[in-house]
């Protein structure tokens, strides 16, 4: 499976992510997908810095920084000028966001993507917080992560709040709407194809797991990025023309702790709190399945 | 030009890096330059025998240390490699031990 992804590498090594990072890989992904005719709008945060230290670049294909908040807008004008030079058929236009700039600060710009109907890719890699400042929490940190703006202390127990449900925000705009996860290749590669030949906007999540973040062995990426697939914290669906389809389903889903106890973020959690989120985390699964059962147009 | 802004310019074209307008980076792919290597503290041993091709260590290395030519696996290029492991956790079929990096 793996294999029949292309060889060609369009992401230069020499970066300077972290060790065990899980945002280059989803670059590299991105890439071999995209081919050499892919333009990539990339908003501030870890991807832009580690790859483009001044004066050089991990990019071999056309790359523009836009600030934290406006890549989808700065996206939304290469799609229009490509269509005046006539070469917007052959060029895949790639949107690369952190999930602070795309939950949060470039929520706004997204949203008028979406609405303005772009054709483009709009691939958010979910570290599930602003990592290149320092851990802040963002709209798509999980209720309890200690982060440094929600530190676990005595009385508060990290973030109080569930994680925004991004995706179906941006589904009710009609976009081409997928989740996808950096410990299945194959199934992202199938997703940027379908996104790529969709003639409008299309918004691919990717859980990708960030050790220094995170606070767990940076071998262990891959490894925790599947468990959040077998415990069902991060499922694998796509919303295509408003219906909404599981890709992948674990055969017996494996208890959130077994997750959770892997990263130090997670570490403080008592007994209740880890009951609380399997709740969440079931009661999501189980809307997930009655809405893919129902087989109804969701949006 | 301000005094501040003309001794700064003098600056930096002292130092040779005369900016292009924009900021613009005109040579992709150069990071390459940039030996990300020397942060590894534990190495990556490949145990050739043990390995089948699968190509799983290939698509996880976050840092293209791993090559692939033709379907077969290349050396590891020790020249970008980070030591995280990735491969060693991912290989299941038991192909790659990390050691402790000798400097
Ligand atoms: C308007 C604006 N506010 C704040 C910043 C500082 N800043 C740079 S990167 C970043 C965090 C990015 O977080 P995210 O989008 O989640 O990407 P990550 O770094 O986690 O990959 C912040 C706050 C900025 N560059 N611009
Ligand atoms: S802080 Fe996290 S997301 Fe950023 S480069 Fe390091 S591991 Fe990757
Ligand atoms: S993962 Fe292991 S078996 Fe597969 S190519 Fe790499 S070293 Fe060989
Ligand atoms: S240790 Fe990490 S950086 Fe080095 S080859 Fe293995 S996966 Fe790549």
């Amino acid at each position: 499976m793996i294999n029949a992804l292309p060889e060609r590498e369009l992401f230069a090594p020499g970066h300077s992510a972290c060790a065990g990072c899980g945002a280059p890989i989803v670059a590299r992904i991105v890439l071999k997908i995209g081919g050499p005719e892919t333009i990539v709008c990339n908003a501030t945060g870890c991807m832009e810095v580690f790859t483009t230290p001044h004066p050089r670049t991990s990019w071999k294909v056309p790359w523009i920084h836009a600030a934290f908040e406006n890549a989808a807008a700065v996206a939304s004008g290469v799609d229009r000028a490509l269509k005046k030079l006539g070469t917007r058929d052959r060029t895949n236009l790639v949107i690369l966001g952190g999930d602070g700039g795309t939950f949060d600060i470039g929520f706004g710009a997204l949203s008028g993507m979406l609405e303005r109907g772009h054709k483009a890719t709009y691939v958010c890699y979910d570290n599930e917080a602003y990592m290149n400042t320092g851990i802040q929490r963002s709209g798509a940190t999980p209720k309890y992560a200690n982060t440094t703006t929600t530190p676990a202390g005595r009385s508060v127990h990290g973030k109080t709040e569930f994680t925004k449900q991004l995706p179906f925000i941006v589904a009710a705009h009609g976009a081409y709407t997928a989740t996808a996860n950096v410990a299945f290749p194959q199934d992202l590669a199938d997703k940027l194809k379908k996104s790529f030949a969709f003639n409008g906007p299309s918004y691919i999540q990717v859980f990708s797991p960030c050790p220094t973040g995170w606070r767990h062995p940076t071998d262990q990426s891959i490894e925790i990025a599947k468990l959040a697939f077998k415990t069902n914290v991060y499922p694998l669906y796509e919303i295509e023309n408003g219906i909404l389809k599981i890709n992948r389903k674990p055969t017996q889903a494996t208890p959130i702790e077994e997750y959770l106890m892997r990263q130090g973020r997670f570490k403080h959690l008592t007994k209740e709190e880890i009951a609380d989120l399997q709740q969440h985390v079931n009661a999501d699964w189980e809307r997930l399945l009655k809405l893919e059962e129902s087989g109804l147009r969701i949006f | 030009m301000s005094g501040k802004k003309a001794s700064r310019a003098a600056a930096t074209e002292k130092k040779g890096k005369v900016l292009e307008i924009g900021a613009v980076v005109t040579n992709p792919g150069s990071s390459f330059e940039n030996k990300t290597g020397g942060w590894r503290a534990m190495r990556p041993v490949w145990n050739k025998e043990k390995c089948t091709q699968c190509m799983i260590c290939w698509m996880f290395c976050p840092d293209m240390a791993i090559p692939q030519k033709d379907g077969k696996r290349g050396e590891t290029n020790f020249d970008f490699c980070k030591g995280c492991g990735i491969c060693k956790s991912e290989c299941v079929f038991g192909a790659i031990t990390m050691e402790k990096e000798k400097k």
